[in-house]
C-alpha cells in the first residue's frame, strides 16, 4: 500500500458518512461519531504498512506529493488529533442539540472533521505550492463550517467571520506570493524553486517580497504575531472541540509547511531575521497576553500563541526534530486540557473560576488538568518540558542570545498564568466562606459524571504525556526512516 | 537500592491519593528510606570512592540522556540529609484540616524530588527532579499555608522558575562546550570528557556564572534572597523543614558538584562577586533577621543568612573549605529543621509567633524549652554540634585562600567579617529564645502543654544528629573528603 490510499480512505469516510447523514436520517447521530472513529483509527493502523514512495518512477504525482518521514510521522498526527476530537465532539453534542432545539446536522458536524483531516493529511505530504494551496482550501473551508456550526449563537457567528474573512485575507496574501515567486522562478515546485534561489541568476527582491507574503499568509495560520488578532475571539467562539483542533491540527500543518518552504526561503538575505524577530514577537506577545486572562478558553488561545512563538525559536533555529518534537509534546497535552475542558464546561463554565475547587468535586479531571497545565508550562517529567529543552538546546546551540533570554523570561511568566488553573483547582475557594453561610450548594459543588471512554482517553493522554516525558526516543526515532 | 529510595516516596504518594492511611503510609515510606539510606551509608565502600550504587536506564540516544542514580560520599551526606528530615517532617504533620492525603503526598513528592537530584548522576534528571518539588511547594504553601500565603507561593515559584530556567540553559551550555563526540549528560562522562578537553576559560567564566545566578536564585544567595525569608513563613511547618533543610541545599550541591570539578576558571574568575555576595548575605541579611519581631521570618532570614557561610567554603576553593561547606549543609539542614518543627509546634499552640507577645513558654513546655535551646545554640555554631565543627572547617579553609604574610588577600577579610556574623547570630538566636522561652509567664500561656511523647522522637533524632556528627566531624569528613580531593587535584 503506499501513502496517497491514506487519504482517500479518509476521504470516502468523511464522504460516506456524510451521505448516511442525508439518506439514512433515522439513525442515532453519535453512531456517525463512532463509525468516523472507527474508520480513523483503521486508517491509523493502516499507516503502519506501508510502501515508501517510488524512488524511480516519478511521474506528475510524486512531484507535488511526497511520503517521506516527516509527512508520514504528521499524518498519523493528524489522525490521533482528528479521532481525539471526535471523541471531545461526542461529548460535546449536547451543546450543539441545545442551541439547535433539534438533533439535525449532527452528522454533518461529526463528518466535516474527517474532510479537515484529509485535508491536513494532504498539507503535510505537499511539496508544491499548487498542492499546498488547494489542500489549504479543503483545510480551511470545512473550518469555516466547523467555527460557526452553532449558528444561532451569536459567539460562535462571530467567530466564524472573523476567522472567514481574516482565512480569506491571508489565502490571498498567500497566493499572491505564490505568484511573485512563480513570477521570478517559473517553478511552483519546492525543490526547483529550491534549486532556482540557489543558483543566483534570480531577482532576489522579487523573490524576497513573494516570500515574505507567504509567510503572511502561513503567519495567520500557525498564530503568529502579528497575524494573531483573529486567534482569541474564534478561539473562544468556537465549538470547543474545533477549538482544539484548530490549536493542534491547524498549526501543526501550518508549521510543516512553513518547514518546507523555508528550505529555498532561507537561501534569500533577511529570511532568518525576519523569522528570528517574528519569534520574539509571538512569544513576548502570547505570554503577556495570556497573563490577565480570566476564561480558560481564551488563555489557552494565547497560550497557543504563545507555544506557536516556542515553535518558531526552533523554526529560526532549523531544528525540523526539536519542532516535530514540540509539536507532538503539544498535541498530547493541548487536546488533554481541551477534552477537560468540554466536560467541566458542560457542567458550570468556561471561566477560570469555573474551576474553583475541582479537585473536592472531580479529582480526577483536577488532576488530568494538573498534569496538563505543568506540560504546558514546561515541568520536567512531562512531554512539554522536553519539547522546550530541545528547542533551548537548539537556540543556545544556535547561539540565538535574544530567543534564549526571552524565551526564559516568557517560560516564566507562562508558570504564573498556567498555575492560575491549578490555584483554582486546588487551592481553597476564594468563596468558599460565602457558600456556607448561604447554606445552599452552588452547582459548583457536584461530581461531575465522565463517560467511560473520555475517561480513557483522558487517562491515555495523560499517561503518554508523562511518558514521552520520560522516555522522549520514541518519537525521535519515528522521524529517522 | 537507589532506585527503591527515588520510587519509594512516589509510590507511596501515589497510594496515597488511591486511598490507604496517608500518614501511616507517608511515616512508613520515610522511615523506609532513612532505613535505606542507613544501609547505603554502611555499605558504602570508603576507600574505592567515586560513584557506587550505579543504576541506569538509556533515556534517549540522540542526547545521551540516561537514567543513571549512584552515590559517592557527597551526595551519599545530602541523601542522609535528605532522608532523616523528611522522617522528621512527616512525622511533625500533624491536624491536617483538610486534603490531608493531598498534604502528605506532596511532602512526599518534594521529598523523591530531592532524593532523585542528589541520587542522579545524569545532569538532566539532576535537573528534572528538582522540578518535581516546584508544584508540591506550590500546592503546600497555597492550601495549607499561613499569613500571606497567596503572595508567598506565588513568589516562591516564579523566582524557581526563572531560576531554575537560567539553570538550565547554565547546562546546556555546559553540554555543548564540550566537542560533539564527546558530549553527554553523565556527570563521570563529562569529568572525563572534561579532564582531556578542558573548556576554554571565556566560556567557562559564561557557563559559572549562568550556574552562580541559577543556583543563587535556589539557594537565596544575596540578592535573589526575598522569596525565601516571606516562603519559609507562610509555608506549613512540615513544608518548611523540608524546603529549608533539603530542597534548598540541592543548589549547593549543584555547585560543589559542577562549578568546582569542571569551572576552576570561571570560580576564579567570579571569585571577587562571590565574596562580595556572600557577605552580603552574612552581614547584610544577618542584620535584617535581626530586626526580625517574629520568628517564623527570623527563621527564614536565618536560613538565607547561613547560606553565606556555606557560599564561603565552596568559594575558598579548597579540600578544607569545600568539606566544611558539605558538613554544613548538613549540619544547617537538621539544625534549620528543628528550629521550624518547633516553631510550628509553638504556632499551632498560641497562634501566634510575635516576639512581643510569647514570654516564659519554657514552665509550660520544658521538652520544646530544653530542644530549642540546643537548636539554639547549634544554630549559633557552639562547639559540641555539627554546625561548630563545619564553620570551623570553613574558617580555616577561607582564610588558607590565598594567603600570604605580608598582607590580608580578599578571602582573609571575606573570613573575618564572616566571622562578625557568628555574633550577629549570636544576637538574634539567643533574643528569641530568651523572649519565647524565659521572662514572665503570661496568664495566656498558662494552659499550654508540652510536646505529645510521640513528637519527641523525630526532634531527638534531629538532636542526635547534630550532636553525633559534632563530636566526630570525621565520620562526615572521611565520606566526603575523597569526592573532593578528586575535584581538587584533577584540577591543579
Amino acid at each position: 500500500m503506499i501513502a496517497p490510499y491514506l487519504e482517500i480512505a479518509v476521504l470516502v469516510l468523511g464522504i460516506t458518512i456524510l451521505m448516511c447523514e442525508t439518506f439514512a436520517a433515522n439513525i442515532d447521530k453519535k453512531t456517525f461519531a463512532y463509525a468516523g472513529i472507527v474508520g480513523l483509527v483503521a486508517v491509523l493502523i493502516a499507516s503502519f504498512f506501508l510502501a515508501g514512495s517510488p524512488t524511480q518512477h516519478v511521474g506528475a504525482f510524486w512531484s507535488f506529493y511526497t511520503a517521506d518521514a516527516l509527512s508520514i510521522f504528521f499524518k498519523r498526527f493528524m489522525l490521533v488529533t482528528t479521532i481525539i476530537v471526535l471523541l471531545m465532539m461526542i461529548d460535546y453534542a449536547p451543546a450543539i442539540r441545545k442551541s439547535e432545539q433539534r438533533a439535525s446536522h449532527l452528522g454533518e458536524f461529526f463528518s466535516l472533521p474527517l474532510l479537515t483531516c484529509a485535508g491536513l493529511m494532504y498539507l503535510v505530504s505537499a511539496i508544491d505550492f499548487v498542492f499546498i494551496f488547494v489542500s489549504l482550501e479543503l483545510v480551511t473551508i470545512s473550518f469555516f463550517v466547523l467555527v460557526s456550526f452553532p449558528r444561532r449563537n451569536p459567539i460562535a457567528l462571530e467567530a466564524g467571520i472573523k476567522y472567514l474573512i481574516l482565512g480569506a485575507l491571508s489565502t490571498a496574501f498567500l497566493v499572491y506570493g505564490i505568484t511573485w515567486i512563480f513570477g521570478v522562478t517559473g517553478e511552483t515546485n519546492l525543490q526547483k524553486i529550491t534549486a532556482a534561489f540557489a543558483s543566483g541568476k534570480i531577482d532576489n527582491y522579487a523573490a524576497t517580497f513573494g516570500a515574505v507574503l507567504v509567510l503572511v499568509g502561513l503567519g495567520f495560520k500557525i498564530a503568529a504575531v502579528p497575524f494573531q488578532i483573529w486567534v482569541p475571539d474564534v478561539y473562544q467562539g468556537a465549538p470547543t472541540p474545533i477549538t482544539a483542533f484548530l490549536s493542534v491540527g491547524s498549526k501543526a500543518a501550518g508549521f510543516v509547511v512553513l518547514l518546507r518552504v523555508l528550505q529555498p526561503f532561507l537561501i534569500l538575505p533577511n529570511i532568518e531575521r525576519l523569522i528570528v524577530l517574528i519569534a520574539l514577537l509571538t512569544v513576548v506577545y502570547g505570554n503577556l497576553a495570556a497573563l490577565p486572562q480570566t476564561n480558560l478558553k481564551r488563555l489557552l488561545a494565547y497560550s497557543s500563541i504563545a507555544h506557536a512563538g516556542y515553535l518558531l525559536i526552533g523554526v529560526a533555529c532549523f531544528d525540523g526534530r526539536a519542532v516535530t518534537f514540540y509539536l507532538a509534546a503539544y498535541l498530547l497535552m493541548t487536546l488533554l486540557s481541551f477534552a477537560i475542558l468540554v466536560i467541566v464546561a458542560q457542567q458550570t463554565g468556561e471561566e477560570i473560576s469555573n474551576f474553583d475547587g475541582l479537585a473536592k468535586r472531580a479529582p480526577f479531571l483536577a488532576f488530568a488538568m494538573l498534569v496538563a497545565m505543568a506540560s504546558l508550562a514546561g515541568l520536567p517529567f512531562t512531554a512539554g518540558f522536553f519539547g522546550k529543552f530541545f528547542i533551548f538546546v537548539s537556540a543556545v546551540a544556535q547561539q540565538q542570545t535574544a530567543l534564549v533570554v526571552v524565551g526564559i523570561v516568557t517560560v516564566a511568566c507562562g508558570f504564573y498564568y498556567y498555575l492560575k488553573v491549578v490555584r483554582a483547582m486546588y487551592w481553597p475557594a476564594r468563596n468558599a466562606s460565602l457558600s456556607v453561610a448561604g447554606g445552599q450548594p452552588s452547582p459548583n459543588n457536584n461530581a461531575i459524571a465522565v463517560s467511560t471512554l473520555s475517561r480513557a482517553v483522558i487517562i491515555l493522554l495523560i499517561a503518554a504525556t508523562i511518558l514521552f516525558g520520560v522516555y522522549p526516543q520514541p518519537i525521535l526515532n519515528a522521524l529517522k526512516h | 537500592m537507589l532506585l527503591f529510595l527515588v520510587l519509594c516516596p512516589i509510590v507511596a504518594a501515589i497510594l496515597i491519593l488511591a486511598g490507604t492511611s496517608a500518614r501511616l503510609t507517608a511515616l512508613i515510606a520515610a522511615a523506609a528510606n532513612l532505613f535505606v539510606t542507613l544501609l547505603v551509608f554502611v555499605q558504602f565502600d570508603r576507600v574505592a570512592g567515586g560513584f557506587q550504587f550505579v543504576t541506569s536506564f538509556v533515556v534517549s540516544t540522540d542526547w545521551r540522556i540516561q537514567f543513571a542514580l549512584g552515590v559517592d560520599g557527597l551526595s551519599l551526606l545530602m541523601l542522609l540529609l535528605a532522608t532523616t528530615v523528611t522522617l522528621a517532617a512527616v512525622w511533625f504533620a500533624d491536624k491536617i484540616d483538610n486534603y490531608e492525603r493531598a498534604f502528605y503526598a506532596c511532602l512526599l513528592f518534594i521529598s523523591a524530588g530531592a532524593i532523585g537530584a542528589f541520587a542522579s548522576i545524569d545532569l538532566f534528571f539532576f535537573y528534572a527532579f528538582h522540578e518535581l518539588a516546584l508544584i508540591p511547594t506550590f500546592l503546600l504553601i497555597g492550601i495549607w499555608g499561613t499569613g500571606d500565603r497567596v503572595r508567598a507561593a506565588w513568589k516562591i515559584t516564579i523566582y524557581l522558575t526563572l531560576g531554575s530556567f537560567v539553570l538550565l540553559i547554565g547546562l546546556i551550555l555546559l553540554y555543548q562546550s564540550l566537542p560533539p563526540p564527546e558530549r553527554s549528560f553523565d556527570i563521570r562522562a563529562l569529568q572525563e570528557a572534561i579532564a582531556v578537553h578542558p573548556i576554554a576559560a571565556p566560556e567557562q567564566r559564561h557557563i559559572y556564572l549562568l550556574l552562580l545566578i541559577g543556583f543563587g536564585v535556589l539557594i537565596s544567595l544575596f540578592p535573589f534572597h526575598s522569596w525565601a525569608p516571606e516562603a519559609y513563613a507562610s509555608a506549613p511547618p512540615s513544608a518548611a523543614m523540608l524546603h529549608a533543610g533539603v530542597l534548598k541545599k540541592f543548589g549547593l550541591y549543584g555547585l560543589l558538584r559542577l562549578a568546582t570539578p569542571m569551572l576552576p576558571e570561571g570560580a576564579h574568575f567570579w571569585m571577587y562577586l562571590v565574596a562580595v555576595l556572600l557577605l552580603g548575605n552574612i552581614i547584610y541579611i544577618g542584620l535584617v533577621t535581626v530586626a526580625q519581631k517574629q520568628l517564623d521570618w527570623m527563621l527564614g532570614y536565618s536560613s538565607v543568612m547561613h547560606m553565606g557561610y556555606i557560599f564561603l567554603g565552596i568559594a575558598s576553593a579548597n579540600i578544607l573549605g569545600a568539606t566544611g561547606a558539605a558538613a554544613l549543609i548538613f549540619a544547617h539542614g537538621l539544625s534549620i529543621a528543628l528550629l521550624f518543627a518547633i516553631a510550628g509546634q509553638i504556632r499551632n499552640r498560641t497562634g501566634t509567633l510575635a516576639f512581643a507577645e510569647l514570654g516564659g513558654l519554657a514552665k509550660a513546655m520544658p521538652f520544646a524549652g530544653l530542644a530549642f535551646g540546643f537548636a539554639t545554640f547549634a544554630a549559633i555554631g557552639l562547639p559540641g554540634f555539627a554546625n561548630f565543627a563545619s564553620e570551623v572547617m570553613i574558617f580555616f579553609g577561607a582564610i588558607r585562600n590565598g594567603w600570604s604574610m605580608e598582607r590580608f588577600h580578599l578571602f582573609q577579610i571575606a573570613t573575618v567579617l564572616a566571622l562578625w556574623g557568628v555574633v550577629i547570630s549570636t544576637v538574634y538566636m539567643l533574643r528569641a529564645y530568651r523572649s519565647i522561652f524565659w521572662g514572665a509567664t503570661s496568664e495566656r500561656w498558662s494552659k499550654i502543654v508540652d510536646l505529645r511523647a510521640s513528637l519527641r522522637i523525630p526532634i531527638a533524632l534531629l538532636i542526635a544528629g547534630l550532636l553525633w556528627f559534632g563530636f566526630f566531624p570525621q565520620t562526615l569528613v572521611q565520606m566526603v573528603e575523597p569526592t573532593f580531593r578528586t575535584y581538587f587535584t584533577a584540577t591543579k
